[in-house]
C-alpha cells in the first residue's frame, strides 16, 4: 500500500514556504544557532486566537495550516505531532517562575502550554478534528515514529488523511544549556560553511513541518512515503540493517538515485554516514541539510519536505549537493543520524 | 481497524501509592487502603497542606533496590521498577522476539531538571549538568530499554494523561500488524513540584483527599507511580506455551475539542473514545463488567465522564469505580497503572473500591463500587483515560 | 475607583495579551467574558493570579470567578472590599 504526501508545510531557518523556487536564497547564520524564518501568522489566524500561543505553537500551527490548504483538506481525520522537547518555552517559563516566586501566585498559561500535546491538541481545537490525536516524543525517532503511525492508521483505512508533522523549538535556555555540553560550534563561522570547515560541534536547529498523508492520492500530488525505519544503538549492525531494510522494500542499494544524509558537520560524529555515502551508495547523488536547519530532534521533517521538493521538481539545489550522480530522482533515502544512538531512515518514491 | 490475531498480556508490574508490585497493590485494595498523604519526599510550600499519593521508596532506596542506578531520574526510576515486574512476570526472554518499549510520560526526568534550575537561575554557567542530561520525556524511555536490554524498538508518547493508554494502543497495533512479537507498554510518571504547582496554579487540587464521583468533590490528588504490561503476539504465546493474563480486545483514541483543559459538558470525546473501543471489540455496553474510571476527582472531569458513560451504558451501568482515590492523579502514568488494575480485576475476579464515595452527582446519579469485591464474573473490563487537550482515550481488555 | 478601573484595563490587556486592543476599549461594565471581550476560563484564572500579584488578594474559591470577573467595575468594587489595608 503506498501512502501519498498530499500536503505540506515547513517553517523552518530557511524561507521554505510561499512560492520562491526552492532554497533559491538560501539565509546564512553566525554562531551556533538557527532560528527560523517567522511569517506573518495573521495570515493564519486572527491576534485573539494567537495571543495566547507561544512560538513554537505558532509555528506548528502555521506549517499545519499550509500543509492542509495545498492538500486541499479543511478537517484532516486525525492529526499526529512529533516533537523531542515540546513547548520548551512555556516548561521553562513556568519552572522559572516557579523558582523566582518560590511556588506562590504562578501563571497557570504555561503550565497548561507546556505538555507536549499542546501542539496538537492547539490544532485540533482550532480546526474542531475530533479524531485520531498523537504526539511522540523519542527524541530524534519522534517524527518518525509519526510516520510509523501514519502508516499503520493508513493501512486499516487509506481514505483517510492525516496530518503529520514534526515540531521543536530552540529557546535562550535550552541553547545555554546545551551549549555547556559542547555539541555547538564555538567558532561563529557562517552557518552555510558548516561542512566545509572541520571542527567539534554542529549547530543548534529548529522548525515545523507537517504533512498531510492519505492512502488516496491526490491529483497534483507526485510523492509517495514507501518505509520508515528507526535503529537504536545499532551498534555495528548499522549497514546490515539498512540493507535488511532496503530488502524489505523490495530495493537495492543501487536503486536509490539520492541519499540526503543528516550529517551534523561535528567531526566527532559522522563516520557512519561518511561510511553509508560512500561504499553502501556509491552510485547515488548524496545531499546534506543541517548546514540549512541546524540540529534538533525532529530535523528529519525538515529533511522529508526537502526530499519531497526535489521529488516534485527534479532538481537538487546545489547550496545541499555533495555528489552529483546526475541520475533523475526516483527514490529517495533519508538517512538520519542524531548523535551516536540514533539512525533512522525514510523512503520516498516519485509516483 | 480490527484485530487479526490476539494481543495477549503476558505480564503486568506496577508501582503506585498502594503498592511496589501487583501482589501489595491487591493487598492494599482487599483492604480498601488509600495511598494519599502528606509530602514527604520534597521540600515544597505545600507540604502538609496538599494532598498526594507517593510512592513509599525514596529516590536512594529505589535506586539501592535496583541496583547501579545512581543520578537516575525518579521517573525512569519507577519506570525500571515497574517494567522489570512485568518483564519478569511475563517469562518471555525479551532479547529472543522482535521486542519493542513504548512508554509514557509527561514530566521526564523533571524532578532533576528543578535541582538544576534552584542554580542555573541565578547563573546560566551553574547547575550540575548530569542533572539536565535526563530531562528529555524519551530519555526516560531509553533508561528503561537500556535496563531491559531492548534494543530494536523504543518510542514515547506524551498525550498529557491519556499517554499510557496510547502507548498500549501502539504496541498492540505494532503487534497486529507484524511488526514487533513482544512490546512493554504503559508509562511512568514521578511526583514532582512543577506539576504540583501547575495543577495548583489551575485550582483543581483538593487540600482533602479525593472524593472521585462524589457530589462534594473538590479536585484531585497528585500521584505518582508506574504500570507496565508485556503483550504478545498469538505465535510467542503458542511457541512459549504461555498462561496469559487477558487480552486487548478494543482502543480508541479521540479528541473532545472543546477547550484547552477542560471536557465538553456532555463528554464528546470521551463518549466517542469509549463508542468507539466497543466497536473495535465487537462488544456491547452490556457485555462490559467493570469500568476503571478516568474519573479525577475535579468537578469538570467527573460530570462530563459521567454524562458519557451514563449516556452509553444507560441506566443499567456496570460496576465503576475511580481507582484514583487510592493511587491519586498518576498523570502520564496513569492508563499504566490502571492497565494493570484492569487485568488484576480479570485475573482475579474482582473489582476495586471507589473511596470515599457518599452522595452521587445530582447531575448523572452514577454509584460507583465502594468496596473491594471478589468472586464475580468479570470478563471485559473498559479503562478511560483523559487528558489536557482535550485527548480522550479508552481501552478494554477481555478473559482468555 | 475611576483610577482603580482604568489601572485594572491596562493590566488585563498585559496579562491576558489582548494586542488588539486599547484600555479605553474596555467598557467600565461590560462583560468580559463570552458574549463581551470572550475571555475563557483560562483567563479567569490569570485574572485570579493578577489580583493576587497587583493586590494582594487572595482569592480561595474559583467558583467565585464569574461573579467578580463579570466585569471591570465588578472588579474593582471586589478589590475596594477586600484589599488588606
Amino acid at each position: 500500500m503506498a501512502v501519498y504526501i498530499n500536503g505540506k508545510g515547513n517553517i523552518s531557518p530557511q524561507k521554505t514556504w510561499g512560492d520562491e523556487p526552492l532554497l533559491s536564497s538560501p539565509r546564512d547564520y553566525a554562531g551556533s544557532k538557527l532560528e527560523c524564518v517567522q511569517p506573518d501568522y495573521t495570515q493564519f489566524l486572527d491576534v485573539r486566537q494567537l495571543r495566547r500561543m507561544s512560538r513554537v505553537i505558532k509555528m506548528g500551527m502555521a506549517a499545519g495550516t499550509l500543509a492542509l490548504r495545498e492538500a486541499g483538506v479543511a478537517v484532516p481525520d486525525g492529526i499526529i505531532t512529533g516533537t523531542g522537547y515540546g513547548c520548551l518555552e512555556d516548561t521553562g517559563t513556568f519552572l522559572t517562575k516557579m523558582v523566582e516566586s518560590n511556588e506562590s501566585a504562578l501563571n497557570p498559561t504555561p503550565f497548561i502550554q507546556s505538555t507536549h500535546n499542546t501542539i496538537g491538541s492547539q490544532i485540533a481545537l482550532l480546526l474542531q478534528c475530533q479524531g485520531y490525536n498523537q504526539t511522540y516524543t523519542q527524541r530524534a525517532f519522534s517524527f518518525e515514529n509519526v510516520l510509523l503511525d501514519c502508516i499503520l492508521e493508513l493501512k486499516d483505512n487509506p481514505k483517510q488523511s492525516i496530518l503529520a508533522g514534526g515540531v521543536d523549538e530552540i529557546t535562550n535556555i535550552s541553547h545555554k544549556i546545551e551549549e555547556r555540553f559542547g555539541i555547538y560550534r564555538q567558532d561563529s563561522l557562517s552557518s552555510l560553511e558548516l561542512f566545509n570547515s572541520t571542527g567539534r560541534g554542529t549547530l543548534q536547529g529548529e522548525g515545523a513541518a507537517y504533512f498531510v498523508l492519505s492512502g488516496e492520492k491526490q491529483n497534483l500530488c507526485k510523492v509517495s512515503l514507501i518505509s520508515v525505519a528507526t535503529f537504536y544503538k545499532p551498534g555495528n549492525h548499522l549497514l546490515s540493517d539498512i540493507e535488511a531494510f532496503l530488502k524489505s522494500c523490495s530495493l537495492e542499494a543501487g536503486d536509490v538515485d539520492l541519499v540526503i544524509s543528516g550529517k551534523s558537520g561535528d567531526s566527532r560524529l559522522g563516520k557512519e554516514a561518511d561510511l553509508i555515502t560512500s561504499s553502501l551508495f556509491p552510485s547515488s547523488s548524496t545531499a546534506l541539510f543541517k548546514h540549512l536547519c541546524g540540529e534538533f530532534s525532529s530535523a528529519s521533517a525538515f529533511a522529508l519536505w526537502l526530499g519531497t521538493r526535489i521529488i516534485e521538481e527534479q532538481q537538487i539545489p546545489g547550496i545541499i549537493l555533495e555528489r552529483n550522480a546526475k541520475r533523475p530522482v526516483k527514490n529517495c533515502l533519508i538517512y538520519n543520524p542524531y548523535f551516536n544512538d540514533y539512525h533512522s531512515l525514510i523512503l520516498l518514491r516519485a509516483c | 481497524m480490527t484485530l487479526e490475531g490476539r494481543i495477549h498480556v503476558a505480564g503486568a508490574g506496577v508501582i503506585s501509592a498502594i503498592g511496589n508490585s501487583a501482589d501489595e497493590t491487591l493487598h492494599s485494595f482487599r483492604n480498601n487502603l488509600s495511598g494519599i498523604g502528606s509530602i514527604t519526599l520534597f521540600d515544597s510550600i505545600h507540604r502538609g497542606v496538599l494532598p498526594v499519593g507517593e510512592v513509599k521508596l525514596s529516590n536512594r532506596e529505589l535506586a539501592v533496590k535496583l541496583g547501579d542506578k545512581k543520578d537516575v531520574t525518579r521517573t525512569a526510576l519507577l519506570g525500571i521498577h515497574a517494567a522489570r515486574e512485568a518483564v519478569q512476570n511475563a517469562g518471555v526472554d525479551v532479547t529472543k522476539w522482535r521486542t519493542g518499549l513504548i512508554s509514557a510520560t509527561t514530566v521526564g526526568g523533571m524532578d532533576k531538571t528543578e535541582e538544576f534550575f534552584n542554580e542555573f537561575i541565578s547563573d546560566s554557567k551553574k547547575g550540575r549538568l548530569r542533572n539536565v542530561v535526563n530531562h528529555e520525556c524519551g530519555k526516560t524511555t531509553e533508561l528503561i530499554a537500556d535496563d531491559l536490554g531492548i534494543r530494536g524498538f523504543i518510542s514515547t508518547i506524551n498525550t498529557a494523561c491519556s499517554s499510557s493508554v496510547n502507548a498500549i494502543a501502539f504496541g498492540a497495533r505494532l503487534i497486529n500488524h507484524g511488526l514487533l512479537d513482544v512490546v512493554i507498554a504503559g508509562g511512568t510518571d514521578a511526583l514532582t513540584k512543577f506539576t504540583l504547582n501547575g495543577f495548583n496554579s489551575l485550582m483543581i487540587l483538593d487540600q482533602k483527599e479525593c472524593r472521585p464521583f462524589d457530589a462534594s468533590r473538590s479536585g484531585l490528588n497528585l500521584g505518582e507511580g508506574a504500570g507496565f504490561l508485556v503483550l504478545v503476539s498469538e505465535r510467542v504465546r503458542k511457541e512459549n506455551n504461555l498462561h496469559t493474563m487477558g487480552y486487548v480486545s478494543g482502543f480508541a483514541n479521540t479528541n473532545d475539542a472543546f477547550h484547552q483543559t477542560a471536557s465538553s459538558p456532555d463528554g464528546r470525546g470521551s463518549f466517542s473514545a469509549m463508542q468507539k473501543a466497543l466497536a473495535m471489540s465487537g462488544l456491547q455496553p452490556a457485555d462490559i463488567d467493570y469500568i476503571n474510571l478516568h474519573g479525577t476527582g475535579t468537578l469538570n472531569n467527573d460530570l462530563s465522564e459521567g454524562t458519557a458513560v451514563a449516556r452509553l451504558f444507560g441506566e443499567r451501568y456496570p460496576r465503576l469505580s475511580s481507582t484514583k482515590a487510592c493511587t491519586g492523579h498518576t498523570l502520564g502514568a496513569s492508563g499504566g497503572i490502571e492497565a494493570v488494575f484492569s487485568i488484576m480485576a480479570i485475573r482475579h475476579q474482582c473489582v476495586f473500591p471507589n473511596l470515599r464515595f457518599e452522595n452521587p452527582i445530582p447531575e448523572i446519579g452514577l454509584i460507583p463500587q465502594q468496596q473491594f469485591e471478589a468472586g464475580l464474573k468479570i470478563s471485559h473490563v473498559m479503562s478511560n483515560s483523559f487528558g489536557f487537550g482535550g485527548n480522550c482515550s479508552s481501552m478494554i481488555f477481555s478473559k482468555e | 475607583m475611576e483610577q482603580l478601573m482604568a489601572d485594572l484595563k491596562k493590566q488585563i490587556i498585559e496579562a491576558l495579551n489582548l494586542k488588539h486592543l486599547k484600555p479605553e476599549d474596555i467598557g467600565d461594565e461590560q462583560s468580559l467574558f463570552v458574549e463581551g471581550l470572550g475571555l475563557d476560563s483560562i483567563d479567569a484564572l490569570e485574572l485570579i493570579v493578577l489580583l493576587q500579584q497587583q493586590y494582594n488578594i487572595k482569592m480561595a474559591n474559583p467558583q467565585d470567578g464569574p461573579q467578580i470577573f463579570k466585569s471591570v467595575k465588578t472588579m474593582a468594587e471586589y478589590i475596594r472590599a477586600n484589599q488588606p489595608v
